[in-house]
């Protein structure tokens, strides 16, 4: 396939693993740990494991699998509020696929669908507005969810609903922004990350001067990457040239897709629609401030929230979960008391292993779980 | 030999009215000229035209093929039931066919039983029927029996097909996945992950348009040939639901061996590998309706693969991995891009990823 397959090319990414090498090799750092690189993107830690790109990688490179699923970190009650909308009579509730599996405190929208509720995947927010256009009768839900990625979307299609007059079609908006979230890691004082690999899909739409803070005041680096296997090796190996020559800098990878300005339209739609939530609570990390969106007085009636009195109760991760500790890289995923055992992507107690994009997950599925714990055993 | 001497019964005449109703799965003159109008005219042979309550063949007849008699039964639920390269009858008759032939057994009879809701259109079920006569003669199979039911509105989705069917295996072929050995090769036939994706392109509700085909097809002829080319095969399966990945977990545990396969080497679509980008799903696991995963060993692996790629359901046949020495019930893949990762049982259905 074009545009794809020369990001797959094996050959430079033996030539780019051999250069992470050299660099490594020649660098000043503390031997005693392995440098540890966060990538905050779902879809970074998917690629990585579904091209084994972490095993190529010398052990003196650790890859921590941050919170940038936003399937991942929706806390338990908001899922009760989705279940509750959905059992609604009146209401088809529409929903992305991995959202679906997300467990509730009571259940999954997956579950709620074999209740008996009109649950519906769809693939963007404009089939939800084409179904409410096609059921007048019926009350049409999208739950919004993701970060700056699918945020304008939802936002766009907000803005149509409006145009066309439709009434019976609201947002159950749960979308997040990045930012305050890479901050809220980078407060944390178990903090242990060298650098980042920014997510490249959020890019497209911000840019990347809101990410300028991370290099200027907790001086870390910074290579927003795009998502072929190719580019994550090609990020990694410029992260380590910044930290090689001691620079700190927001660099872009992925310059093809993500302008360094962002993209006005999208941001337009999000700043018409969206304004920023005092706090949000997220799965694993707790309340961030500032880290959730909400829809405006101004499209209250697109705003299910509002329309369906969501009841919107906090229900506390369970004890066992450590969810936080491993999006934050102070433990791997096999670490977790409970992983494999009590949390399996079946029965997923924590956040980190629901969706595929998830590190807990991704670690079960791809067998990660076998080699750490192999790698663990050879260094003891 | 002759195998009985009752002759065809003709088909009287169209039914009139257009859509089943209750009536028609009464067990009444309404139902048994649905029965004559749709299947029986449809599926015409001697020994499903007296009606009789079951099929009654001559033993000698069959053990001309075989010293044993290969017995399989699989239900056919699918939506849409019309869709790109098929549809839910020629879908019913493959997948019996292909579960008797990957047994190494020559597929002979069919069984039809179909389950219809209240209101669907008899000229579709009429295409429906003639879609299974013409893939049960390209199978070379004959649709002996079978039954009717109408249920009401709303208990079932349209249409309903269960297919038994009895085949034949021929002296001397054992298949099994405890016979895979270290070092044998694993091969396919063809592009994996056609049916699936030809499938969820075809749902209304899905926004892209593919022009993915399923792969729906029967295989007792490419797999005759193969076992010609590789009489020690140790085991075949038909990688339908669950796809590639699971049916390689699968032979790996329950033979308790390694399987590692090359992903650069794996046969797919373009459109294929196109689509599972978009919706973030992985290939493997989508499922196929017209392919095999066979396991031969090292020496005939060559052969066999030519045999596959001089059959038209065989042209893009490919050694996809091999046996190897390994932690036991494990499939690995060597990726395109030279990583390795495990490719391991799926938990519940692919679902497609938001970004
Ligand atoms: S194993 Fe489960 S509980 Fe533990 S960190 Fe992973 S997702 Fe959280």
């Amino acid at each position: 396939m074009r545009y794809v397959d020369e990001f797959r090319d094996r050959a430079k990414a033996d030539i780019l693993v051999k250069e992470i090498e050299r660099l490594l090799a020649r660098m000043k750092r503390d031997e005693s740990r392995p440098l540890q690189i966060m990538e905050v993107c779902g879809g970074h830690t998917h690629s990585i494991f579904r091209y084994g790109v972490e095993g190529m990688l010398p052990k003196s490179i650790e890859l921590v699998h941050g919170p940038g699923c936003p399937v991942c970190v929706l806390p338990m009650g908001r899922v009760d509020d989705c279940v509750a909308i959905a059992e609604r009579p009146e209401v088809i509730f529409t929903t992305f696929g991995d959202a679906m599996r997300v467990p509730g405190s009571r259940k999954s929208l997956l579950q709620a669908k074999a209740d008996g509720c009109d649950v519906r995947m769809v693939y963007s927010p404009m089939d939800a507005l084409a179904l409410a256009r096609k059921n007048p009768a019926r009350e049409v839900v999208f739950f919004g969810i993701g970060f700056e990625t699918t945020m304008p979307s939802t936002a766009l299609t907000v803005l149509q609903a409006e145009r066309e007059g439709i009434k019976n079609f609201s947002i159950f908006c749960n979308h997040i922004t990045i930012v305050p979230t890479i901050k809220a890691i980078l407060d944390s004082p178990d903090l242990r990350l060298d650098g980042f690999l920014g997510p490249g899909h959020v890019s497209m739409v911000i840019g990347d001067a809101p990410y300028e803070f991370i290099a200027c005041y907790y001086k870390k680096p910074m290579v927003i990457a795009g998502f072929e296997p190719l580019d994550i090796l090609q990020s990694i190996w410029m992260l380590l040239r910044q930290i090689d020559e001691g620079r700190c800098e927001i660099e872009n990878q992925y310059a093809r897709v993500a302008p360094a300005g962002g993209n006005a339209v999208a941001l337009q739609a999000v700043a018409q629609v969206y304004e920023l939530r005092e706090f949000f609570e997220w799965r694993g990390l707790g309340s961030i401030d500032h880290s959730g969106v909400k829809v405006r007085d101004a499209y209250a009636g697109f705003d299910a929230e509002r329309k369906f009195a969501v009841p919107n109760a906090r229900i506390a991760d369970p004890k066992s979960c450590q969810c936080g500790e491993v999006l934050k890289g102070v433990i791997k995923p096999w670490q977790c008391k409970v992983f494999g055992g009590a949390c399996t992507p079946e029965t997923p107690l924590g956040a980190l292993m629901v969706s595929s994009e998830g590190a807990c997950a991704a670690y079960y599925q791809y067998g990660g779980i076998k080699r750490g714990r192999d790698d663990e055993a050879s260094a003891a | 030999m002759n195998m009985v001497s009752i002759p065809p019964r003709r088909a009287r005449g169209k039914v009139h009215v257009p859509t089943v109703t209750l009536a028609h799965g009464g067990g009444g003159k309404a139902m048994k000229d649905l029965i004559d109008d749709v299947f029986v005219s449809a599926f015409d042979n001697p020994l499903l035209s007296p009606l009789d309550d079951s099929a009654r063949m001559d033993l000698l007849d069959l053990a001309q093929y075989g010293d044993r008699l290969a017995f399989t039964t699989d239900s056919f639920v699918v939506d849409p039931l019309v869709f790109p390269g098929g549809d839910i009858g020629r879908l019913a008759v493959c997948g019996t066919v292909n579960d008797l032939a990957v047994g190494g057994a020559l597929p002979l009879y069919l069984s039809c039983a179909v389950i219809i809701e209240e209101g669907v259109s008899i000229d579709f079920l009429r295409q429906i029927a003639r879609s299974m006569a013409a893939t049960a003669q390209e199978a070379g199979v004959k649709i002996v029996t079978g039954d009717t039911k109408v249920v009401n509105k709303g208990a079932c989705d349209q249409m309903f097909i269960t297919t038994t069917g009895v085949g034949v295996a021929a002296a001397g072929v054992e298949l099994g996945a405890h016979r895979a050995r270290l070092g044998d090769a694993v091969l396919v036939n063809g592009l994996l992950g056609d049916h699936g994706a030809a499938i969820l392109g075809a749902r209304g509700d899905m926004a892209l348009q593919s022009p993915i085909e399923s792969d729906c097809a029967p295989l007792q002829g490419l797999i005759a040939s193969l076992l010609n080319a590789a009489p020690n095969t140790r085991f075949m399966r038909d990688p339908t639901r669950g796809g590639v990945a699971t049916v390689l977990n699968e032979i790996a545990e329950a033979a308790q061996i390694a399987i590692d396969i090359d992903e650069a080497v794996t046969p797919l679509r373009d459109e294929v590998r196109g689509f599972c980008e978009i919706l973030g799903l992985d290939p493997l696991y989508l499922a196929n309706e017209g392919k095999i995963v066979a396991i031969v060993p090292p020496d005939e692996a060559e052969p066999a693969l030519e045999a596959m790629r001089a059959h038209p359901l065989g042209r893009q046949a490919a050694i996809i991995g091999n046996v190897v020495a390994g932690e036991s019930g494990r499939v690995t893949m060597r990726t395109i891009f030279g990583g390795r990762r495990i490719v391991d049982m799926l938990v519940g259905e692919q679902l497609p990823r938001i970004c």
